[in-house]
């Protein structure tokens, strides 16, 4: 479902301590971007930035033609799941899922009712009553993306949230983002160490490496160049 | 949020800067008489000796507590941390039950046909230092302790150390830079003593500066010379304040492992010693304490009149500068933690510099032209009651709003949860312990307060603390230690209602 530019970052360059790290390139709407790259290379840094957690140096980051610079992250067109602390522990699951709706839960009966349906659609019906430790890692990941389901964002950036779970869960997880960007029509920009992950369900890959990140192109395009930097993370046993 | 907190520290700030602008104006310059310089040596005389005694006695009870385990090792630790909540005009009344002309050590030492101690003066000053800070200097020497990392102490044990290769090795270069912080820290808070030389010291041998400005507010009706020697008191509470700062340093022994490791503790001679050292420290913490408990009990069933509407405004002043003290001290806290305002750290730590007898002449200096200072009683007392716990508050606040920031501030951002949201459904729940810890610290230390409103207070203006203070100076000592019995069970009532709150709040 390709079509035209959504998400543009114009000669961007953002910068932490001594790192810097520099972007210019654009994403068609609906498309499944995958970060790639060394870690340490800034992959987490650009999310950050287009999230809103970091004001860039030069450049200006845009959303259908629009700069976010002013837009505090709540109210960018955007959702991001972290590496962890997705979920507040003091909340319940159906509170979590509620502040994805309305940050202050003040929830009317027909909201209620969404959030209850995002729980089933997930796989976590009758859940909703309980605190985030009673739920095992892989119950925690569909919680948080219950709640990308309801905020409805034409965004979603992951920063590696199914890091600690096992492959056979990651899977399941990916294969679950993949649905929820479906049904949202959101534009998906990833993070990840795993080529694999990149292939599963992206249509491109950005390599993040040496102070720059690439325009996006097809991963198979990009495996099968193996541009230096990308050789020397990926290593010589794979192929 | 911003705009409000900034707001908030500028006020607080403000609240501190203009009476200190009003003292420094007043005073027009430093003409000390002599006995305005008696009170100043007197006061760092006491102060010193405080510190030192208070810091040297802490040694050997901090090393007992540090490595022996015992019944009862925690309750014991616990307790510790009472003086601080006891008001002081409370603890000098149990003092004097137990070293005072018909205490119980005079007694005794009158039956034995020995001559009796005097509790008056500079010694009594000092013994009520020390009993009112024995527990802090121990409890900041056991970190020190318990911050050498258990590796070093096996280390030791593996290279057969003797007690004294472990005292010259890991022990003295930890005390070495952990003392002068707690010395200066006692030394700073001695210098701003009013209520102990209020009653144990006076005279032109043993006044405080604080203690001189009262008399001239009080008595002299001479508001320059009080302004002046509070010019005087503030610039040697802030050179006091900042050398604790600079000295109370946290000892640097590298990365441990593992606390868990019991520390090996020497048998022998020395187990003797540290039993008697813990048993000795817990008499002298404790026996006030009880004798205060059986000295009021009595009389707590036929207090004078005065008591209650005193008591009623304690609780009441208690509870208004406690709530004020969090909500500063949380908005200043919160700001910090986001990395936005950094001076709001000064506005929230300034007032350590300074003392409630200096605050209260400044406000007293300010109000005086326009209303007679006494309707203003107890507004002042609320206001600077908060100004003094706001370092403490924020202090035990600071810590705990960084690590919520640092773990949920993304992602309350990214939820768009802000504002009274972000307070009522994250700031709220996840830091109900400390403030509510914060909140029963600043409700017993308002309670015990006795300093600005000795300044100010009329008759019908009186306090708790005052009640006592006039009670036990008029000689009605029954009376006295049954109002103190009521003072105590008070103040520690609202620190528990406060602090259980907190924990109950706590998601």
């Amino acid at each position: 479902m390709r079509g035209d530019a959504v998400l543009q970052l114009d000669h961007l360059v953002i910068a932490q301590d001594a790192f810097r790290l520099s972007a210019d390139w654009q994403v068609p709407a609906g498309a499944r971007v995958a970060l790639i790259g060394p870690s340490g290379a800034g992959k987490s840094t650009l999310l950050a930035a287009i999230a809103g957690f970091l004001a860039p140096v030069s450049g200006r980051i845009l959303w259908q033609g629009r700069d976010l610079a002013p837009l505090p992250p709540g109210a960018r067109p955007l959702s991001v799941l972290f590496q962890d602390q997705n979920l507040f522990p003091h909340l319940t699951v159906a509170q979590n899922l509620g502040l994805g709706l309305r940050p202050d839960l003040r929830l009317s009966p027909d909201e209620r009712a969404r959030v209850a349906a995002a729980l089933e659609r997930v796989g976590l019906d009758g859940l909703g009553a309980r605190r985030p430790a009673e739920l095992s890692g892989g119950q925690m990941a569909r919680a948080a993306l219950a709640r990308v389901l309801l905020r409805a964002r034409p965004l979603l950036l992951l920063d590696e949230p199914f890091a600690a779970l096992g492959p056979a869960l990651k899977a399941d997880m990916l294969a679950l983002v993949a649905e929820v960007a479906a049904r949202t029509g959101a534009t998906l920009l990833m993070v990840t160490h795993d080529p694999t992950d990149a292939r599963a369900i992206c249509d491109l890959a950005v390599l993040v490496a040496e102070g720059r990140a690439e325009p996006p192109r097809p991963p198979t395009a990009l495996f099968a160049e193996r541009p230096p930097a990308l050789a020397d993370y990926l290593g010589p046993a794979m192929q | 949020m911003a705009g409000g907190a900034g707001t908030i520290g500028g006020l607080a700030l403000l609240l501190v800067a203009a009476p200190l602008g009003a003292v420094a104006w007043r005073a027009g310059g430093l003409a000390l008489s002599p006995a305005d310089l008696a009170a100043l040596r007197f006061t760092l005389l006491q102060a010193a000796l405080s510190a030192l005694v208070s810091v040297g006695l802490a040694v050997p009870v901090a090393r007992a507590l540090a490595r022996r385990r015992f019944p009862g090792r925690a309750l014991l630790i616990t307790v510790m941390g009472a003086p601080f909540l006891l008001p002081v005009i409370v603890a000098i009344l149990g003092l004097l039950a137990i070293f005072g002309r018909g205490g119980v050590l005079n007694t005794a030492l009158a039956a034995a046909g020995l001559p009796v101690l005097s509790v008056y003066g500079l010694q009594g000053v000092v013994l009520a230092h020390v009993f009112l800070n024995l527990p802090l200097a121990t409890r900041m020497i056991l970190q020190g302790w318990q911050a050498i990392p258990a590796e070093r102490f096996r280390l030791a044990a593996s290279l057969g150390f003797t007690p004294a290769d472990s005292f010259r090795h890991l022990e003295r270069p930890m005390l070495i830079q952990i003392l002068p912080g707690a010395a200066a820290t006692v030394f700073a808070i001695c210098l701003t003593s009013f209520a102990v030389a209020l009653v144990l010291g006076g005279g032109p041998r043993a006044t405080t500066l604080e203690l001189a400005i009262y008399q001239a507010v009080r008595f002299e009706f001479d508001l320059r010379h009080a302004a002046g020697l509070a010019l005087v008191q503030t610039a040697l509470g802030g050179l006091a304040t900042l050398a604790a700062w600079a000295l109370a340093r946290r000892a640097g022994f590298g990365a441990g492992l593992d606390r868990a490791l019991p520390l090996a503790a020497p048998g022998g001679w020395r187990q003797g010693v540290d039993g008697a050292v813990l048993a000795l420290a817990a008499a002298f913490l404790l026996a006030p304490l009880a004798a205060i408990l059986a000295s009021g009990a009595p009389g707590l069933l036929q207090l004078p009149d005065q008591v209650w509407p005193a008591a009623v405004r304690s609780v009441a002043v208690a509870l208004v500068s406690a709530l004020m003290t969090v909500g500063v001290a949380l908005v200043l806290a919160e700001a910090r933690a986001a990395g936005r305002l950094g001076w709001v750290e000064l506005a929230a730590m300034l007032p350590l510099a300074t003392s409630g007898l200096v605050l209260g002449t400044g406000l007293f200096l300010i109000v005086q032209p326009f209303v007679p200072p006494m309707i203003l009683a107890l507004p002042v007392t609320v206001l600077v009651n908060m100004l003094l716990s706001l370092p403490f508050a924020y202090r035990l606040i600071l810590p705990e709003a960084q690590a919520l920031q640092a773990d949920y501030g993304r992602l309350a951002a990214a939820l768009g949860l802000v504002g009274l949201a972000r307070l009522r459904l994250l700031t709220l729940p996840r830091l109900a312990r400390p403030l509510g810890f914060a909140a029963g610290l600043a409700a017993a230390l308002s309670m015990g307060d006795l300093g600005v409103i000795a300044l100010f207070a009329g008759e019908r203006e009186a306090t708790l603390p005052l009640v006592v203070q006039r009670l036990a100076a008029a000689y009605r000592n029954e009376a006295a230690a049954g109002t103190a019995l009521l003072l105590v069970g008070l103040s520690f009532a609202l620190f528990w209602a406060f602090d259980a709150g907190g924990r109950r709040a706590a998601a």
